[in-house]
This record gives C-alpha cells, structure tokens and sequence, in this order.
C-alpha cells in the first residue's frame, strides 16, 4: 500500500514539471522568433510642446532644395535643439516616401556648436559610405544640413562635416568635406537650389 | 638554438614575402575580349583553369565523372584524367607536360600547355609568350612606331596599329605606359634611342601579364592621345620648356599643331581653325574628374565616372584647339592624382581657365559650378591661401560660367548654374569653372557616347571662345 501523502507529492512533482516544461517551450518559441532589427537611428524621445521650425528638405525631382514648414519637440540647450533638427531631417530622408534617398544606416552621431559661431555635424560613416556620388546629388545633402542649421539656431556663421569624429575628404567622391564651409555662402547657394535655373 | 631559431623565422620570413609581392597573371587578347587571369602553382609549376580561359571566347562547359573531366567547347570536345598527362582532343590523344588536376570540379591544365591545348580546341593560331605570360589567339598584335621629331621642341610620337587605352605614369626622368589590356608588342627591337637631348630612349618590356613602355627623358614629359588613341604624343611640358635655356633650345615663334583625327578633319569646324601655336602658354587646363584607382560615381555597371570625364576631356580639348585656344589636359590616360597635383599642375600652366570635368547619372542637361567661397584663410604678402587662393579670380569665373551657359543654351542644352564647395576650384589661381554632364533622357549608358559629348564639348568651347577676350585679360 502506497501511502496517500506519497501519491500527492509524486502527482505534485509530474504538475510542476509539465508546467515548467511548458513554459520553458513557449520561451524557446519566443526567442527563435526575434523582432526584425530596425535601421532606423534612435533618438532620444524629447517631452514637450511643439515649436515651428524651417526644414531645408532636398528632392531629388528636380534636384531642388525646399524650406518645409514642420512642428517638431524641441529641448531647451542649444546644441540639442540643433541635434533634434537634423534628426527630424534625416527622419525624412529616410522614410519610405523620402525625396532623396540616404544609405540604410545613416545617422547624424552629434552636433557641436562651438564659439564663436562654428556647428560641427558628425555624421555616421554609414551615411558616407552609402551616398550616392554625384556633386549636385552630395551638395543636395549638405545645404540641406547646413540650411537647416542656420534657419533654426541663431549665430551659426561656420560650419564643418566631419565623418565618424574624424575628417574625411569628400562625402561620396565630390563634396569638400576638408574646409569649414561659410554659412553666408550656403545661404546664397541655398537661394540658386530653390530654383529650378 | 636561438640563432637557428631566428635563422629559420627570417628564411621564411623572407618566402613568404617573396611569395606574396605579385599574383601571377596571364592576360590573353582575342577579337572577341582581351582578359586577366590568375595562375596558381601547383607541383612547383604554373597551372590556369581551362574553363576560365575559354569562358569568354565561347559557349562552354566542363563535367566531372569519376576521375574524367569532359569539355565542350562549341563543338570541341577535350578529356583529361585527373593526375594524368594523357588526354584527348578533338579526337587526337596528347600529353601534358604535368599532370592534370582536378580541383573541387575545376580542371588546371600546366600554363605552358596552354598554347597547344588551346590550338586542338579553338583550332587557330596561337601566340603565346610563357615568360611575360600573355597569350595572343589569332593575328590580334598591336604594334606601333616611335620616332622623335623637331630639333627644337622634340615630340616622341608613338602611332599604334589600333586604339590603345594605357594607365600612364610618370616619376622623374621617366614616363610609363602601361597596357593591361592592350596586345601591345614590340614590332623590332625592344629598346629604341633617340637622337634628342630631351627624349632619350623608350624601353618595350614585357611580364606577368602586361606590357610597359618606358620612355627616359631629362626633363618632365606630358603625354597625349590623338587619332582616336591610335596615337600618343610625348612631349615636354611647357614648364619645363620655360626653365631650359634659350640658348640651348631656343623656342620657335609659332609651331603649327598636330594634325587632328581624320575623322575629325571632315569638320567645319577644324577644318576652318587655325592652327595653334605650341610654344604659347596653354590658353586652358581642362581636367578629367577622378581616374585610376579613383572611379568616381558608377554610372551604371558597366560606366565609371572616370572614363566619361576623360573621353569629355579630350573632345572638349579638340574643340578649344580648334578654336585656336591651346589647350593641356592635366590627365590624359588612367591615372591616379590628388586634387592637389591637379591644382598644382594647372596653376604651373597658368592658363587662362581651368575646367574641371565631372558626370552624374541623376539629372538632366549640363551643370556648370563656380567655387563656393570657402571660410577663413589668409593671404600673406605674395603668398595666397590655398583655401581660398581662387578668390580673387571669382568674378572671372563668374563671366566664363555665364558665357558657357550662354552657348549651351543656344544650343538647346538645359543648363543650371551653381556655386559648389568642389576642389580643387578654390585652389586655382585663374578663373575656374567645373562642368557635370548628365545622361540624355536618364539614359546613363549613352553618357559615354562620342555622339551625345560632342555637341555639348562644342558648345561649352564656343562659350569659352566668346569670353576670350575677357579672360585672356584676367590671367595672372
């Protein structure tokens, strides 16, 4: 006779290891089945109201260059705000519906804005490495930085590219990246890519 | 021990170098393609994979069955036995001088075999040189002549039997011409001389694959192609006229110009021009964008940016010299330059405009770009920034831009006018101007056609001659 206390631990034992088991099969299924990683760059969600900002947005149909109104959250420190506008460009750009295409993987890393007037935007080597190589088509893509830049934080009479922290020649075979470019200057040249002659 | 040791370490050391510098290569030219492969050593001899080597001359297919390995070639059949030296084809037994190998479905055939094997299979002659390793199927031989002409101002012509494309190079005392792909050989003697105190010698030589013309020289040379490449001109390069004395190698007043292309002397327009006086300074620099190791944009797979530049680049210098603007090319071949030897080399010439040549797939019509301005630099007494050194030269270039948008326009060609942070224009030193050419209707594989470049070389020649006057009194 088997005693009774016996029978309930052993019945106790096999519930637990079905259960255990049963858990540990959903966990595998879970993780053979990852998410799909995402290219898109991360960014720091911002809190806050909204402000009306100019972003200076490249189309590759008729390689122009547009000043687009938009409503985006903006820090209070200066240097951030100038790292959440060319964010909320590149967001842009690299959507599905973008007007001109940025390599997978493209990332603006930081922006420093340096006294007295100087904005350093350190790019991804990604987004280098996987630009389309053409002058307009890399000019495009720095007037549409700079311009952006110099709408939406005042004082900014310089700016510089560099790639990875470092610099780099060229962004895809055309455009200087060795020289600090005179804002005033991009401003003009912004001016001739808005119009179409 | 230790000494051994270190002995050993260094004997291997210096094999394994040895072995490494340069992959062997056999080229093999043929009027169907003119192609590179690797050779492999195996059994302390040099083995090409035969399927390799017939692939781009036919239809062609290999199978293995057991030790046998069967080809077909069109509608040739060969057989080889793995480790063997017997094999057959076209129905003939022969031996190898090695034995076959059979690697992972690869069949190596011993390269000196290759000429008699190939013979049996494609069933013409066969040319094959075993110690530069290049191998000429039919009568496909480039061959060409040199002589050195003009007492004064001595040129070196080279006339080719068929256009020929080398990656030119030049180090002091010496140019060279390389042909990767062109059948070059030597039609006598593989060492020329000279009877000139400037252009001594040219040198053919021959191996792994290539061929190379070296041609010795007291002072710097520039090379140039005419005659559709069929033609390549050696000549000192006006700098170094300038430095030789005047009493050594006085300079004539005027010396007519090369004759142009034939197919080019058909033209109004060359046919009219004058001739262009040689010892004048360059009126313009026109430059090729990227080359040699520098592709530039893929402009689809088969077009690199740096071919359509270079073919622009010489038919924009046909059009200036038949405009009677003297124009130099700052490269005229495949060759690997800074932006800063392009700058320098243009601001030795002193000419009168540089016009730097780039191409894009995206878009359409012509792009002319003047420099952007860049920030900050200093000039000190007589000495300008590099940076910034095209600044005073800015209106200049202003002046050409719109000249040259002026005759496009007339022509038809849709044409955009922009500034652009593009080297090396802030680094010239005269009025400076960069030309994209786009594909007509986005079709890029027709950027490269003479046909589509020659209108707009024309047009952007006649924009440049219009504004002459205007630039031939801003030059330095």
């Amino acid at each position: 006779m088997i005693p009774r206390q016996l029978i309930l631990g052993a019945v106790v034992m096999i519930m637990l290891a079905l259960g255990m088991g049963f858990y540990a099969w959903r966990m595998r299924g879970g993780a053979s089945q990852p998410e799909p990683a995402s290219t898109q760059p991360v960014a720091p969600p911002v809190l806050g109201p909204t402000e009306a900002v100019t972003l200076y947005v490249a189309y590759d149909e008729g390689a122009l260059l547009r000043a687009q109104p938009a409503r985006i959250p903006l820090p209070a420190g200066r240097q951030e705000r100038a790292e959440e506008l060319l964010r909320a460009l590149l967001n842009i750009y690299l959507d599905k519906t973008s007007p001109h295409l940025l390599g997978p993987g493209s990332e603006i890393r930081d922006v420093y804005l340096v006294d007295p007037g100087l904005a350093v935007i350190d790019l991804n080597a990604a987004f280098a490495d996987g630009h389309r190589s053409g002058v307009l088509v890399e000019e495009l893509t720095v007037a549409s930085l700079v311009q952006t830049l110099a709408a939406n934080i005042p004082g900014i009479t310089r700016a510089k590219i560099l790639v990875d922290g470092k610099d780099r020649d060229t962004l895809a075979g055309h455009l200087d990246l060795t020289n600090f470019y005179d804002v005033a200057a991009f401003s003009q040249l912004s001016l001739q890519l808005q119009s179409e002659r | 021990m230790r000494a051994t040791a270190s002995v050993l370490l260094a004997i291997a050391s210096v094999v394994l170098l040895s072995g490494s510098a340069e992959d062997k290569r056999l080229s093999i030219y043929s009027t169907i393609a003119n192609y590179s492969l690797p050779v492999v050593e195996r059994n302390k001899m040099d083995y090409v994979g035969l399927l390799e080597v017939l692939e781009p001359l036919g239809s062609v297919s290999g199978r293995v069955n057991g030790e046998h390995w069967r080809l077909r070639y069109n509608n040739a059949e060969a057989e080889f036995t793995a480790n063997k030296r017997g094999a057959r084809a076209r129905n003939t037994n022969f031996d190898l001088s090695g034995n076959f190998i059979l690697e992972g479905g690869r069949g190596l055939v011993p390269l000196l075999d290759l000429s008699g094997l190939l013979a049996r299979i494609l069933g013409g002659p066969i040319t094959f040189n075993p110690s530069a390793r290049r191998l000429f199927v039919g009568s496909v031989a480039v061959h060409f002549t040199a002589q050195v002409s003009g007492a004064t101002t001595p040129k070196l012509i080279m006339n080719f039997s068929a256009p020929v494309n080398p990656t030119i190079a030049t180090e002091p005392g010496k140019l060279r011409m390389t042909f990767t792909h062109d059948p070059v050989v030597a039609s006598g003697s593989p060492k020329l001389t000279f009877n000139s105190p400037l252009i001594t010698s040219a040198n053919f030589i021959e191996s792994n694959g290539e061929a190379e013309v070296v041609i010795t020289t007291t002072v710097p040379v520039l090379a140039s192609f005419s005659n559709n490449g069929s033609t390549i001109t050696v000549e000192p390069s006006s700098v170094a006229m300038a430095a030789t004395p005047a009493q050594t190698l006085p300079l004539p007043a005027v010396v007519p110009a090369s004759p142009p292309p034939p197919e080019r002397a058909a033209s109004p327009v060359v046919a009219s021009a004058p001739p262009v006086p040689a010892a004048l300074p360059y009126f313009a620099v026109v430059d090729a964008g990227h080359g040699g190791d520098e592709r530039g944009a893929a402009l689809t797979e088969q077009i690199a940016e740096k071919d359509v530049t270079l073919t622009f680049a010489r038919l924009l210098r046909q059009e200036l010299n038949s405009r009677g603007l003297r124009t130099l090319l700052v490269r005229d071949g495949d060759t690997t330059l800074t932006l800063d030897q392009r700058a320098t080399t243009t601001n030795s010439a002193a000419p009168a405009i540089y016009l730097s040549v780039h191409a894009a797939s995206q878009g359409t019509g012509v792009r002319l770009y003047t420099a952007l301005p860049a920030s900050g630099g200093e000039n000190i007494g007589p000495f300008l920034d590099w940076d910034t050194a095209q600044a005073p030269f800015e209106a200049l270039s202003d002046a050409a831009a719109t000249s040259v948008a002026a005759a496009l326009h007339g022509k038809q060609f849709p044409v955009r006018t922009l500034t652009a942070p593009l080297r090396p224009l802030n680094n010239i030193t005269t009025a400076a101007l960069a030309i994209e050419i786009t594909p007509p209707a986005g079709d890029a594989s027709r950027l490269n056609s003479a046909a589509y470049q020659q209108p707009i070389a024309a047009a952007v020649a006649a924009g440049v001659a219009d504004a002459r006057d205007r630039l031939q009194a801003g030059r330095r």
